[in-house]
């Protein structure tokens, strides 16, 4: 299968281990990876904080970065990105006026999955320790991210591919379902109850006593790690695509110099 | 007159009453924030309703099909309301209810005090009511000369207490059960002085102080959860038994009823009847429900009245994206899941309607223009627990989204000096609009190490961004972008067997 | 323009995009799945959660149900068409046994006040109507059920209901209420949960509420 990816602007730019474990788990299940040059963002900062008119050529460059490239699926390792993708695009093209964006973009959304849901509904992946080699010796926990949960109805597809790689520990998560407080713009514009919201996470999460806090929007996990990091603990977040990725031979280092999902090295 | 729109179209004429913010939504928060002992009863009284509201919705096999019944039945409600408003009208008249349309807040409140004089009383007891606090009727009636009395336990509290509701269902959810007892010590005169905090005690109390009111009140002002068209019926849902003295002691009923709260059908009941209470207080039914229709003669009050209440709901149903928060039904599930409203609390919000849904009905009834409303649309992560909460489908997120638009493009018009959030955007709209532009800006991430400190992490950021490192780190950026890792250094691997390209040069 | 006019105009100017009427999908359950042995076994048990007593007894039972649970009430008020012989079995109560109550009956002809019911003891009613899946009970101001303050005002409500009035679900129940009947719904007795959002029973209307079903 021809799979392109959308790496998503946060990745690609802070994050790429993200973005390059997405790619080597595609690769190792024999697929084809293409990265389609022309793209950038999916807009949802901007549609978010109701800036519709900026998002407009933001859609517009996206749209056209993926319906000229020839593929079979999209996939971005991201949930947020993936549902701005596939729900609001087509509303920014009509807000705007673009029918003939409206229609393409309805077009590249139904092709756009997320990471767990194209593993686990396209390519059949149910283990990952099996048919990915992953192994992961260390105690995690994992936040569903909001979008994940809500907008693309994941349900535990992220979870259960976590729970298949070997050697890992997963503990679970109390009140996961409870949003880390990120919201895009709404952590500077409501700065305080954001903070309030990433102080309870942090709280649950360092209760756990995991070493990592996983899950599949690097968004969130900037938000989490760095208030975590800001209350000067050692938990740091990782994404899941990352724990996928690691294997007995290449295993992803926690220690030391690298800074998880810091994309420091 | 017809259901089809003959005459000029007009402007949306706005709401007034207690539907504004007094200040922007961040400054309001930021205070209540601060208040440890509001946030741990906010904390203790959702998470118990949220736990008993998910164990009755996973009992019933048919939820969903009742969530989307009734969405379906709302917005017929709304695309033929004309018609149902007449209907509604015709067969309440008939049965000897009277009828009269208010256009805000302030001419109901005139309605209900010419009804109030005429009966020559001077004192009301009163079914908590959503509508009437949004009116302001009960300082109106205040300085009319007409004392109200607040029956719901929990308005009792609040009113009491001289404080103002922060919640659409438990009004006084805000208090725990030590602060009520001191209420009630300090402002009920006949109170018990060894009242205990037990909240068996506490009712008690608030039914022997009310008791004589009941028994010997002229005049009941309530609310109505559903008006039925089709037979022109009026329904309250309630607990205490308060509603029921108020609908069945009195002489004088008057009812005051936004016009969207219309049903179609009394079969329509069923669904809804449904909804309400699991949504609500988490039960597989409210202990009382009262309905009627016009006078029953002998029975209850003989003298009945309804106020058909506009006051910025036409203005609401004139927004094709926002329409849809008419719909509501005031259950308050969706603040009880809301993680703003958990930490912050209602008061917060400023209008009489809190929470998610008090977030887009506001704006929509005042107009995005007015006051700070424009602030509420921001009040929330876009986490989206409260559409899954709602019991009709509202789309609360999107609503959100819609109305922050609204917002932009209005301060747009009005503002010439660009926001700092007008400045980010334009940038981000430049950067994120064509690769080439995100890899050139990419190429200097290197220098965002410069900024960082010897453990790779930013702490300090100037002005908007600041309010990101007020708590929260930013990690030090990588040396380079996937895209640029990407057309520098990854190979597709030449076999089936590969897989080994990527993490192996990452650590 | 009048108020009335005018709200019409505004909806109307509102409305002028003609909005979609939706089909109602009513594909929740509308009709029992249950046997009546299993609605009177949940309607007990949900009734029982709220707090109520429930006491289920053969239809002949009645006279002795009542009388058992009246004995040592002083006064109580019954609605004009009781059925006959749960009447005339509080009637005979009073009559016979001096420590029985004394049976105040409500009709058209003579309506209580408030204050005379304010000074009963209990109420004994029928009922139109129940749901077993939410332990609802339906009066809907028959002559059976009397006017809706007589089932108010007293503190203890004992309400008569036949296994045959026992649905399962809501739908199943509006049915065969008449909507422009006075009705009151009643789901266990008066309750709150305005203090830290926790049930507690007892608060305006009856605090005992008494079920007894006639199988």
């Amino acid at each position: 299968m021809k799979i392109a990816l959308f790496a998503t602007c946060i990745v690609d730019a802070m994050y790429p281990r993200t973005a390059r474990a997405t790619v080597a788990i595609l690769e190792r299940l024999g697929h084809e990876v293409v990265f389609p040059a022309g793209q950038a963002c999916c807009g949802q900062m901007h549609v978010n904080s109701g800036y519709f008119k900026e998002a407009h050529p933001v859609v517009a460059n996206h749209v056209k970065a993926f319906d000229t490239e020839d593929y079979d699926v999209a996939v971005a390792p991201s949930a947020s990105c993936v549902a701005s993708v596939s729900h609001q695009h087509e509303l920014v093209a009509r807000r705007c006026g673009d029918a003939a964006l409206e229609a393409r973009a309805s077009v590249v959304g139904a092709k756009t999955y997320e990471l767990s849901q194209l593993l686990t509904d396209v390519l059949g992946v149910s283990n990952a320790a099996v048919q990915l080699g992953s192994h992961f010796p260390h105690k995690v926990t994992y936040h569903p991210s909001c979008h994940g949960m809500r907008l693309l109805r994941l349900g535990d597809r992220q979870l259960n591919l976590l729970h298949s790689v070997g050697g890992i520990e997963l503990v679970e998560l109390p009140e996961a379902d409870q949003c880390c407080g990120f919201g895009g713009t709404f952590s500077m514009k409501n700065a305080d109850v954001s903070s309030a919201m990433m102080d309870d996470k942090a709280a649950n999460i360092c209760g756990t006593g995991a070493e990592l806090c996983s899950g599949g929007d690097a968004s969130c996990l900037m938000h989490i790690g760095g208030g975590l990091s800001r209350q000067g603990s050692t938990v740091g977040t990782l994404h899941f695509a990352e724990i996928l990725a690691s294997t007995l031979s290449n295993p992803v280092s926690v220690t030391g110099d690298v800074q998880l999902a810091g994309g420091t090295r | 007159m017809s259901n089809t729109f003959l005459g000029m179209p007009t402007l949306p004429v706005f709401g007034s009453g207690n539907l504004n913010a007094t200040e922007p939504f961040p400054k309001a928060a930021h205070r209540e924030l601060g208040n440890a002992q509001l946030r741990a009863n906010l904390g203790h009284a959702t998470h118990t309703i949220r736990d008993k509201r998910l164990k009755v919705v996973a009992e019933l096999p048919d939820w969903e099909e009742m969530r989307d019944a009734g969405s379906a039945i709302k917005n017929a409600t709304m695309a033929k309301l004309p018609a149902l408003l007449e209907q509604f009208e015709a067969n309440f008249t008939a049965r000897g209810g009277i009828i009269h349309w208010a256009r805000d807040a302030q001419e109901a409140n005139e309605i209900v005090t010419g009804l109030i004089r005429a009966t020559g009383e001077t004192e009301v007891v009163k079914v908590k009511s959503m509508a009437t606090q949004e009116i302001g009727l009960n300082e109106y009636l205040q300085e009319q000369g007409i004392a109200a009395f607040e029956t719901d336990l929990a308005e009792l509290i609040v009113q009491l207490d001289h404080d103002k509701p922060s919640h659409i269902l438990v009004p006084a959810i805000h208090k725990n059960r030590d602060q009520i007892r001191e209420i009630f010590l300090r402002e009920m005169e006949d109170v018990d002085p060894g009242l205990s905090n037990e909240p068996a005690r506490l009712a008690e109390a608030a039914r022997r102080h009310l008791r004589r009111k009941f028994l010997t009140a002229k005049v009941a002002i309530s609310g109505a959860n559903f008006g039925l068209a089709d037979t022109g019926t009026l329904t309250v849902v309630e607990s205490e038994g308060n509603g029921r003295m108020c609908l069945t002691l009195p002489e004088t009923l008057i009812t005051v009823m936004g016009i969207e709260k219309l049903l179609p059908l009394w079969t329509d009941l069923e669904v809804f009847m449904q909804l309400l209470p699991r949504s609500s207080t988490g039960e597989r039914m409210n202990p009382y429900t009262s309905l009627w229709t016009g006078v029953t003669p002998g029975d209850g009050p003989q003298s009945v009245h309804l106020v058909m209440l506009d006051n910025g709901r036409t203005a609401a149903l004139a927004d094709e994206m926002g329409r849809t928060a008419l719909n509501c039904i005031r259950c308050s599930a969706c603040m009880n899941v809301c993680p703003v409203y958990e930490r912050t609390g209602g008061h917060a919000y400023g209008s009489t309607y809190p929470g998610p849904i008090g977030a887009i009905l506001s704006p929509l009834m005042t107009g995005i223009k007015s006051e700070e409303n424009n602030s509420l649309p921001y009040a929330s992560s876009l986490c989206g627990a409260c559409f899954d909460a709602c019991p009709v489908k509202i789309n609360i997120p999107e609503i959100l989204v819609h109305l922050r638009g609204e917002d932009v493009d209005s301060q747009r018009a009005r503002v010439k000096v660009p926001t700092q959030m007008d400045l980010m955007m334009k940038g981000a709209e430049w950067a994120f609009s064509d690769g080439g532009h995100l890899n050139l800006l990419e190429k200097g991430l290197p220098l965002g190490k410069l900024v960082a400190g010897r453990d790779k992490v930013i702490k300090k950021l100037p002005g908007l961004a600041g309010k990101w490192t007020q708590s929260r780190d930013i990690p030090a950026p990588p040396g380079q972008s996937f895209r640029q890792w990407w057309a520098k250094e990854h190979r597709a691997p030449s076999g089936v067997e590969a897989g080994e390209s990527a993490e192996g040069d990452q650590a | 323009m009048s108020a009335r006019e005018d709200i019409l105009n505004r909806i109307a100017s509102a409305l002028r995009d003609s909005p979609a009427t939706p089909e109602i999908p009513r594909n929740y359950r509308r009709a029992t799945t249950m046997t009546a042995e299993q609605r009177l076994e949940q309607l007990v048990d949900r009734l029982r959660d709220y707090k109520a007593n429930v006491f289920v007894v053969p239809a002949a039972g009645a006279p002795a149900k009542l009388a058992e649970l009246l004995a040592g009430t002083a006064s109580i008020v019954v609605p004009h068409r009781l059925p006959e012989d749960w009447l005339s079995t509080l009637l005979s109560v009073g009559k016979d046994d001096a420590g029985s109550p004394a049976v105040e009956v409500d009709s058209p002809e003579r309506r209580l006040t408030v204050a005379e019911l304010d000074a009963v003891d209990a109420v004994v009613t029928a009922a139109a109507v129940a749901v077993s899946e939410t332990g609802t009970i339906m009066l809907d101001g028959s002559p059976s059920q009397g006017r809706r303050i007589i089932s108010l005002v007293p503190d203890r409500h004992i309400c008569l209901l036949r296994t045959a009035d026992i649905v399962e679900v809501l739908p199943e129940a509006i049915a065969r209420l008449d909507a422009t009947s006075p009705q009151t719904w009643i789901s266990g007795p008066s309750a709150t949960s305005d203090i830290e959002l926790e049930r507690v029973e007892g608060v305006h209307g009856p605090r005992t509420l008494d079920v007894v079903i006639l199988t």
